[in-house]
């Protein structure tokens, strides 16, 4: 294997590791920032203690968000040089203002936050999970500018054999950045709410704390319906972006092969990528394809050397795992939203929430399947591919030293993850005080 | 000024900074398993750095993000044909980060031995070998306009390993007061004895370092031109010496300012002898990525300098309020306040 496989594969690896702590951070920093600002509020100490048993759950997942960041930030330079080189002028400076302005701040008010209990008064200790969940959703900003100008580059000139800022503001204002951080951070909250719903319908069902956890579940109901209506609803305009800017990465969410206007969706399709066509097409919806698309005519992978396209398989079945989840979210939050007064009796929708927890972490997964692997070969869409951006200086036999020590180092660290969020989890809040 | 100056004093500037604020967690994570005898003073060394790691290590995270930002093409080079060191430095990072927020959220005896040996060796292997690759990129790496020769093994030299141990005993000196002057009793006598021991090696690897780097490397030639600056390392020099000196008086805080003097006028010292270069070519010195071939445009440049100005003050502000929130002594009464 050579050392550009390796590296994507160990990026691939490295990234969708980060992005599996990344959405809880998300999501629960704002619902415990909720829960502590209504305790100084109102003085009941019940929003207390849910602070402080989500808040447990909340560093434990941290705490590999962190260590799995720095990960990133290294990499582009260890293994991707040529590219460093290439966008650094432009790439590099959102990296490094996400740095200065949301690390720091994240960093910093969450060791307040975790060691200040009994040495700040309530009111700052409230304030400074707000900040913390302020500046994790502000980092998600900067590096999803970051990837969005990989995506869809702007307010650059090529000079000297790369890449030269000429337009922040365009590179900060690039929509398609824009949609990807309203996207992304939205899948967050989706994961986090459904997460404070699963761990609380495991507790509702053994019938623990029920009057607790009913509570953490309405905070919980609300704010993932909120979120997985916005979720699709932004997903849609990322779509007509993508159709936009990536006319072959749409073609291959959706295994377009022909030109076709006013082109139609099927529900069932399964594509034929070795023969260039679709082996099955059935329940045709006119239209809509371009409806949604925002384009009558639609672009098919045929207009496209073959060189030119993403691996169709992937991208098609990763975006269409993606919008079914996003619907079945819906269908979901509604369902518990109205069945809230007396969750604690419907057996079933609990055990679904339990085992729905994973399910918006997939959908997150696949997210990133569609946009990365869909933008293949490109690294830095129609300006660079990724085979001439990985760095020369880097021997295959050192990715692949690198890559395995990833596997099972991170391998080892997820299982440590999982069974501290389960046991926390289980071991419910702090009892009541008297 | 040129941007590319600014940015390359910042660029040692957010180095240095990272040293001095890591070092500490370095030194106390190093002397953890010495000096934490029973579980409450094991827990007293986790509650001196558990606020603050973090944030200090996000110094890094800038240090890096700017060097990609000011310095893309050093970025690329410098962590390609340093691959090996730095991943290793890295898996360090995340067993040290790992280890300091599971230590006290574990359930087990097993698991809290477990965590214990990761703060060590997290704090342990990164201490030496950011001083490694500091001392070869002092020496300069073997690379040209066609590539990279050199290999690991290359990195291990004498002059390395010497600025690796006094990276290493700095940071323990530097922990060691950390620790005394946030705990009390007999943890806080325990590891300021710790910085006295550690501060002798420190005292005659900086007196080696000072001549090696004669023989090494060309560092001294920017001195010998500009002669004033070598105010940098006496004042180096100068402060580490007064820090074994105030150890000994048992004014720790003084200590501690004057070793944090040290460590940035250290690092300062070795920034000065490399301008312009960011990294020197140990083949040729016109292959050397300086801070004019290496950097971004002035636009770039421009731009980042108005964010430091506008946020790095403002970082600084709330980073100084978190110590001075955790800068009481930490007891045993105040220990049995807390969740863990
Ligand atoms: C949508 C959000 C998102 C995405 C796509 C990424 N990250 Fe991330 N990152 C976060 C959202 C986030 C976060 C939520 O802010 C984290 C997770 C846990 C945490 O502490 O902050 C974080 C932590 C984190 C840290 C540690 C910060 C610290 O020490 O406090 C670094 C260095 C990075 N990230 C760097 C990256 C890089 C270089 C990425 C791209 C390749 C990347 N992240 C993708
Ligand atoms: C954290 C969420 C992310 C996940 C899960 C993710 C996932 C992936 C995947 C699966 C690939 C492999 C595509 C392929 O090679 O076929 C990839 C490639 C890549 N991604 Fe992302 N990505 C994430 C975030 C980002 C961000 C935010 C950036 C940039 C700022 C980025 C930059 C890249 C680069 C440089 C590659 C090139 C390597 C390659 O093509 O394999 N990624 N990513
Ligand atoms: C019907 C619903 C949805 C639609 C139409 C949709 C649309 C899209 C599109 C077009 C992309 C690719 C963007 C690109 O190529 O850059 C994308 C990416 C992504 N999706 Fe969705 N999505 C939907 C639901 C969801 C849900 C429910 C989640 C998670 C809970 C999610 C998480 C993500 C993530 C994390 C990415 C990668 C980041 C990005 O490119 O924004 N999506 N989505």
């Amino acid at each position: 294997m050579d050392t550009v496989l390796l590296s994507r594969l160990q990026f691939a690896a490295t990234a969708a590791f980060h992005f599996i702590f990344v959405p809880l951070t998300l999501g629960l920093s704002l619902l415990i920032a909720y829960m502590e600002t209504k305790y100084v509020r109102t003085g009941d100490r019940e929003y207390l203690r849910m602070a402080k048993f989500w808040g447990r759950l909340f560093v434990i997942n941290f705490a590999l968000g962190v260590v799995t960041g720095i990960t990133m930030e290294f990499q582009f330079g260890m293994n991707w040089a040529e590219y460093s080189r290439y966008v650094g002028d432009i790439f590099g400076s959102p990296l490094a203002i996400e740095a200065t302005v949301a690390f720091f701040l994240e960093s910093t008010f969450l060791g307040v936050w975790i060691f200040g209990w009994n040495r700040i008064s309530p009111k700052l200790h409230a304030l400074a999970i707000s900040l913390v969940a302020i500046a994790t959703n502000l980092s998600a900003l900067w590096i999803l500018i970051a990837n969005g100008w990989m995506q869809n580059p702007v307010g650059y000139v090529i000079n000297q054999g790369r890449a030269e800022m000429v337009d922040f503001w365009a590179v900060v204002t690039n929509p398609y950045g824009l949609l990807k951080f309203a996207h992304t951070v939205l899948s967050g909250w989706v994961v986090a709410g459904f997460f404070v719903l699963g761990v609380s319908a495991y507790h509702l069902l053994k019938r623990n704390e029920t009057e607790f956890f009913k509570k953490c579940m309405k905070i919980g109901a609300v704010f993932a319906l909120i979120s997985s209506i916005l979720v699709v609803a932004v997903g849609d305009f990322h779509a007509k972006e993508v159709s936009h800017t990536q006319p072959t990465k749409l073609a291959a969410m959706e295994s377009v092969w022909e030109t076709t206007k006013n082109a139609p969706m099927y529900l069932i399709l399964i594509p034929d990528p070795a023969n260039e066509k679709n082996a099955i097409e059935a329940i045709k919806i006119p239209s809509l394809l371009s409806i949604l698309a925002g384009k009558e005519e639609i672009k098919g992978l045929k207009e496209f050397p073959s060189s030119e396209r993403p691996p169709v398989m992937l991208t098609f079945l990763s975006f269409r795992v993606m919008v079914i989840l996003g619907f079945l979210f819906i269908i979901l939050a509604v369902w518990t939203v109205i069945k809230l007064k007396k969750i604690e009796h419907s057996q079933t929708l609990l055990r679904l929430l339990l085992w729905s927890i994973p399910l918006p972490y997939i959908a997150g997964q696949v997210g990133w399947i569609v946009a990365e692997v869909g933008r293949q070969p490109w690294i830095v869409y129609g300006l660079l591919k990724t085979a001439d951006a990985v760095s020369k200086a880097v021997e295959p036999s050192q990715v692949l030293a690198s890559l395995i020590g990833f596997t099972l180092f991170y391998g080892a660290l997820g299982l440590v993850d999982v069974y501290l969020l389960a046991k926390y989890a289980r071991r419910g809040p702090d009892p009541k005080e008297v | 000024m040129e941007f590319q100056v600014i940015w390359f004093i910042l660029w040692g500037l957010l180095w240095a900074v990272y040293f001095a604020l890591d070092g500490f967690d370095f030194g106390a994570g190093i002397l953890y398993p010495f000096i934490g005898k029973d579980e409450i003073s094991k827990k007293a060394i986790i509650h001196a750095i558990g606020p603050v790691w973090n944030g200090n290590e996000v110094w890094l995270i800038t240090a890096g993000g700017a060097t990609f930002a000011a310095f893309p093409t050093t970025y690329a080079y410098m962590f390609s044909y340093l691959y090996t060191p730095l991943l290793i430095i890295l898996f360090a990072l995340i067993l040290r980060g790992v280890a300091i927020e599971f230590r006290p959220k574990a359930l087990t005896e097993g698991e809290r031995k477990l965590w214990d040996v990761g703060i060590f060796i997290g704090s342990v292997v990164p201490a030496f070998l950011f001083g490694v690759a500091f001392g070869n990129i002092f020496i300069g790496l073997p690379f040209d306009d066609k590539g990279y020769y050199g290999a690991l093994f290359s990195l291990i030299n004498p002059y390395g390993i010497v600025v690796g141990l006094l990276f290493l005993f700095t940071f323990i000196v530097h922990g060691g007061i950390w620790v005394s002057l946030r705990s009390s009793n007999e943890l806080s006598a325990n590891s300021s004895k710790m910085a006295i021991r550690f501060w002798y090696l420190a005292l005659i690897f900086a007196v080696v370092f000072l001549i090696l780097t004669a023989f090494y490397t060309n560092l001294y030639n920017n001195f010998i031109k500009l002669p004033h600056w070598f105010l940098v390392p006496a004042t180096a020099v100068f402060a580490l010496i007064l820090t074994g000196y105030y150890l000994k008086k048992n004014k720790n805080l003084r200590a501690f300012v004057s070793s944090t003097i040290f460590i940035l006028a250290l690092i300062f010292s070795g920034v000065i002898g490399l301008y312009p270069n960011l990294i020197p070519s140990s083949i040729d010195a016109k292959y050397s990525l300086t801070i004019f071939n290496s950097s971004s445009s002035p636009y770039t440049l421009k731009i980042m300098t108005i964010v430091v100005i506008l946020f790095v003050p403002v970082v600084i502000f709330y980073q100084a309020w978190a110590y001075k929130t955790f800068s009481y002594k930490i007891t045993k009464e105040k220990l049995s306040e807390e969740e863990y």
